[in-house]
């Protein structure tokens, strides 16, 4: 029993605090590529933005005729705006580039004995990307 | 915070980076330029959006959109010095994910 105590003890002491080495918040600005990864990362604020932004929209949206729902579009053809949406339709296109860029790293393809090129597995993305974004926009345009 | 959730809230960040970049680029186009610019009649936007499909792919792109941001932020806050406070962080951002997941049937079943 006095044993058994005494390793409960011991492991309660040996655990170790985990060493943080400090590090200066501004890391990311040292170094181009830092400065890329971090923007990288911060295109989620953009993308997460316009989710709650199309949360509001269909908010206000709830049993609108058409007119009504014309009508929620009147404050947005200011500039200030359409600028803001260029903006965040900017860090969308950042975050779409770089997540299609590292898919052929995140998922590596054999085909027998051959790994399958990393530019076909980024390339077909892109090619995916613009056929749905084209069919998407079409399908906007010839509706309604 | 167990390890079998850590692979849940990757595997939807993941997804909802995947959905991000598949998606927001042209939503963001037509929703926040080509309809207020007067490119694309509104009447369009509502007929899709009021469709099943529309509120299928607007229910998937909100939501994973939301778990995709919050589990990045969760990390970039971290790497920022924010590291102390990663498990309030992480209630917070998966938190708001799952609000928002919830708000989004609600209000998409009321369109």
């Amino acid at each position: 029993m006095g044993e058994k105590a005494e390793m409960t003890n011991q492991s309660a002491d040996t655990k170790t605090k985990e060493y943080i080495r400090p590090m200066p918040a501004n890391w990311w600005l040292k170094k181009k590529s830092y400065f890329l990864f971090m923007v990288r990362e911060l295109t989620c604020l953009f993308v997460g933005g316009y989710a709650v932004f199309l949360l509001v929209l269909i908010y206000r949206a709830r049993g609108t005729n058409s007119q009504e729902f014309a009508a929620l579009f009147d404050g947005l053809n200011h500039s200030w705006a359409i600028l803001l949406n260029l903006v965040v339709l900017g860090m969308a296109l950042y975050h779409s580039i770089t997540w299609f860029n590292l898919t052929p790293k995140a998922m590596v393809v054999w085909r027998g004995e051959e790994r399958l090129s990393p530019m076909v597995i980024a390339g077909s993305n892109y090619v995916v990307w613009a056929i749905v974004s084209i069919l998407i926009a079409w399908l906007a345009y010839r509706i309604g | 915070m167990a390890k079998s959730n850590e692979v849940i809230f990757w595997s939807v960040f993941s997804a909802g980076g995947v959905v991000a970049a598949f998606f927001m680029p042209i939503t963001i186009v037509l929703v926040g330029i080509a309809v207020p610019l007067g490119w694309i009649n509104p009447e369009s936007l509502h007929v899709l959006m009021i469709h099943w499909v529309g509120r299928v792919y607007l229910f998937l792109l909100i939501s994973l959109t939301l778990f995709h941001w919050a589990h990045r932020f969760r990390f970039t806050a971290g790497d920022l010095g924010l590291k102390g406070f990663d498990g309030t962080l992480a209630v917070v951002c998966y938190g708001v994910a799952i609000l928002g997941t919830v708000l989004s049937v609600i209000f998409l079943t009321q369109l």
